[in-house]
């Protein structure tokens, strides 16, 4: 087997600067917001609640960004807009970022407590980082724990085109396209928003089917597994066909898995398509069609010509999207374009794939 | 694989030339099993059942598309019973009809899976009667699995203990959908003793596990949990990297069966990435992910790979390395694969042999 490890020596980023591509970077963290970031945003009630019920440092034991390999490195900065610009945007000369806030409002149980801080999360990304430059845009969370109250956040923002996407966690709850959701995305689809599938885990299942994993190196393996099931769930559910306009961005995924999942779905819907006669078309096709990637960690061979192999298996490099994943700490030099990862795809991956991918996206 | 390896598989290549390492024997009726179990055993099945997490009792919580649960329409014997249930038509149909000089049995049953474990070890125990009265006292083709039920491991210990002896049984079968990762402690007596007899421990896809089928919950289609099947194998894989169960057993090897091949490779250059980026949480994991998949695990094709580009075949079966693939029927299940119209692409004489029998060959020590 080609080892993604060839040796210790291994570049860790390659020669081609992101500086000059007029990136779009699709997949950003802002530090998660605390008590007293929320609490301009929110009523009495639930200040004395926040206050009271000790509700203020929240962080998925999944997918945590205060430990490794999350946590960022000292020098990198997430406190605020003008640190993310001093460490991200103006080095790399963005002319865009979209901010995930993949914090443990996903992971809340209680419907009414996971919608009062999804909207005061938003309120936040727009007041104290959209509102401060221009060049950020952000993700909306909403509370997939609470449909209605997810499709009323979306009609609240879909005047502001600088929340270009909706967010969910991919191990959640349940497979994202059952018909409980289909609200979420029928409002979704009518105002432009893509759907944003971020790693993590709100552990409300075992990550794996055998069980709790001893270490967190092996919950970051098994993200390949929900990112997986989670397209399979789009697909077979008739999610993909029915909202064909709506881009699914998935988040920190990986890349080099997908053509394994896409032939083994068109070879099995193939011979089991009794089951899911909604589903139209080849499911390979819908993926490409919908389906989008970002590419920070790529899991791809150290060989940079076997790397072009795996990706050229997607049939497609539309499905690629360019993103630094900052401040989380990859040991490599954001700054350059990742060494096993083609230069070819550059162009196309830092801006022209976003922009077909975001309607909302107006650079 | 080097010149003179090729030489020997080519001059072996006339002797062994096809080895199916997953065929699904069956039974007419369950007192062909039941019959090798204890009275209070035979008893407790009549009476209280053999009962699994599976959330419909004697059906499929996933409806197979094909009557009999997903079988061959044409594997049904002429003689009457349910496909692979008749020993002389699967000899006819399967052996005799493709000229296979092996064939790996993959006795699928509730051993492993069933809540009480003293009735899994009872029919874990059962079923390795069951398959030498049956199938291997019949022909001499065929090979057997010895079935376990792995959660009890000191009686999973004592079945392969008193198994071992029989060379017919050439490797140990253990469900992938085990209660905890595969590589937890717990389990590490049954790589013990299985590295002692020098078995392979294979993992075949399972239907049946306690915990849902994906990280966010049950799927609702038969569609979605097929391709989940071999999330289980990857658990498995991944949980003996990181736990260290093959830098404890370094001659322990894993066979995955039944659940594809193309996501090997992705899934160690991931691993790999993550060790790199965490190896300090797992200090005792000294060889890269993707080293000690090289080196511990194998894989037979069944399903066979399709992609879109016929050709990028070559791509997966060139990091895959020579040596780690197996052909397999899967017979008599509905995405059967036949040797000869299975890959879409024409391969390497030598390779081509290393897959339909070279590499079992090896593995297994047939000859």
């Amino acid at each position: 087997m080609t080892s993604a490890v060839a040796s210790a020596s291994r570049p860790r980023a390659g020669t081609l600067p992101i500086a000059g591509l007029g990136a779009i970077d699709c997949d950003v963290h802002p530090r998660s917001p605390r008590r007293q970031d929320l609490a301009p945003y929110v009523t009495d009630y639930w200040r004395e609640i926040f206050t009271t019920r000790e509700i203020d440092h929240l962080e998925m034991s999944g997918y945590p960004e205060t430990l490794r390999p999350n946590r960022p490195a000292p020098e990198a900065g997430n406190a605020d807009a003008a640190s993310l610009a001093k460490g991200l945007l103006d080095p790399l000369k963005l002319d865009a970022a979209i901010l995930n806030v993949a914090s443990g409002v996903h992971a809340i149980f209680d419907p009414y407590l996971a919608q009062v801080i999804c909207q005061a999360t938003n309120r936040w990304l727009a007041a104290e980082w959209l509102d401060r430059d221009p060049r950020l845009r952000a993700s909306l969370v909403v509370p997939f724990q609470h449909p209605e109250a997810a499709v009323a956040e979306i009609e609240a923002y879909a005047k502001d085109h600088r929340f270009v996407q909706i967010m969910a966690i991919v191990m959640s709850d349940n497979p994202l396209g059952q018909r409980r959701f289909w609200p979420i995305y029928e409002a979704a689809a009518k105002h432009g928003f893509a759907l944003n599938i971020h790693a993590g885990n709100t552990y409300r299942h075992a990550p794996t089917q055998s069980g709790f994993n001893s270490y967190l190196v092996e919950d970051f393996v098994h993200q390949t597994q929900g990112f997986a099931n989670q397209v399979g769930s789009l697909v077979a559910e008739g999610v993909l066909g029915k909202f064909p306009e709506m881009k699914v961005v998935l988040s920190e995924s990986g890349v080099t898995w997908m053509p394994s999942l896409m032939w083994r779905m068109s070879k099995d819907w193939r011979g089991v398509r009794i089951e899911v006669p909604w589903v139209k078309e080849m499911p390979s096709l819908l993926m490409r069609q919908q389906v989008r990637m970002t590419l920070q960690p790529f899991d791809g061979p150290a060989d940079p010509a076997q790397a072009a192999r795996a990706i050229a298996h997607l049939g497609g490099d539309e499905m690629l999207l360019f993103s630094s994943d900052y401040p989380h700490d990859h040991r490599i030099d954001v700054a350059y374009w990742p060494a096993n990862l083609p230069e070819e795809l550059a162009a196309k991956a830092a801006r022209e794939n976003a922009l077909a991918t975001y309607p909302r996206l107006e650079v | 694989m080097n010149e003179m390896t090729r030489e020997v598989d080519l001059a072996n290549a006339n002797k062994v030339k096809l080895v199916d390492c997953d065929i699904h024997p069956a039974m007419k009726s369950r007192d062909e099993m039941t019959k090798f179990m204890p009275l209070r055993w035979r008893e407790h099945v009549r009476d209280f059942g053999i009962r699994t997490a599976s959330p419909l009792y004697g059906a499929m919580p996933y409806p197979r598309i094909t009557p009999g649960n997903g079988m061959r329409r044409d594997a049904w014997p002429p003689a009457g019973g349910p496909p692979a249930s008749d020993v002389a038509f699967l000899q006819e149909q399967l052996l005799d009809g493709l000229g296979i000089d092996y064939g790996i049995l993959q006795a699928l049953g509730p051993g492993g899976a069933t809540f009480n474990q003293g009735l899994g070890a009872a029919i874990s125990s059962a079923m390795n009667d069951w398959q030498v009265e049956k199938w291997l006292e019949a022909d001499k083709r065929l090979r057997g699995s010895i079935c376990v039920s792995q959660e009890d491991p000191d009686a999973a210990v004592a079945e392969i203990e008193a198994r071992a002896q029989d060379k017919r049984f050439v490797q140990i079968a253990i469900t992938p959908r085990m209660l905890e990762p595969a590589g937890r402690k717990r389990y590490w007596p049954i790589y013990e003793v299985a590295e002692h007899y020098n078995l392979p421990i294979s993992m075949h896809s399972a239907a049946y596990g306690t915990r849902a089928n994906t990280g966010t919950g049950w799927t609702s289609f038969y569609l979605e949990e097929h391709f989940a099947f071999s999330n289980a194998s990857q658990t498995a894989i991944t949980s003996m990297v990181f736990e260290g169960v093959f830098e404890r057993f370094r001659n322990l090897k894993l066979v995955v069966v039944e659940g594809g091949f193309a996501w090997l490779p992705p899934l160690g250059w991931r691993m790999d990435r993550e060790w790199e980026r965490m190896r300090e949480e797992v200090p005792h994991v000294v060889r890269a992910p993707s080293e000690q998949i090289r080196d511990h695990v194998w894989l037979t094709t069944q399903p066979m790979e399709e992609p879109e580009v016929n050709r990028d075949l070559y791509d997966i079966l060139n990091w895959m390395g020579d040596d780690k693939l197996m052909f397999a029927t899967d017979y008599p299940h509905w995405d059967f694969d036949h040797p000869e119209y299975a890959f879409k692409v024409p391969l390497d004489p030598a390779l081509k042999h290393a897959i339909l029998a070279g590499n079992a060959c090896k593995l297994y020590g047939l000859e």
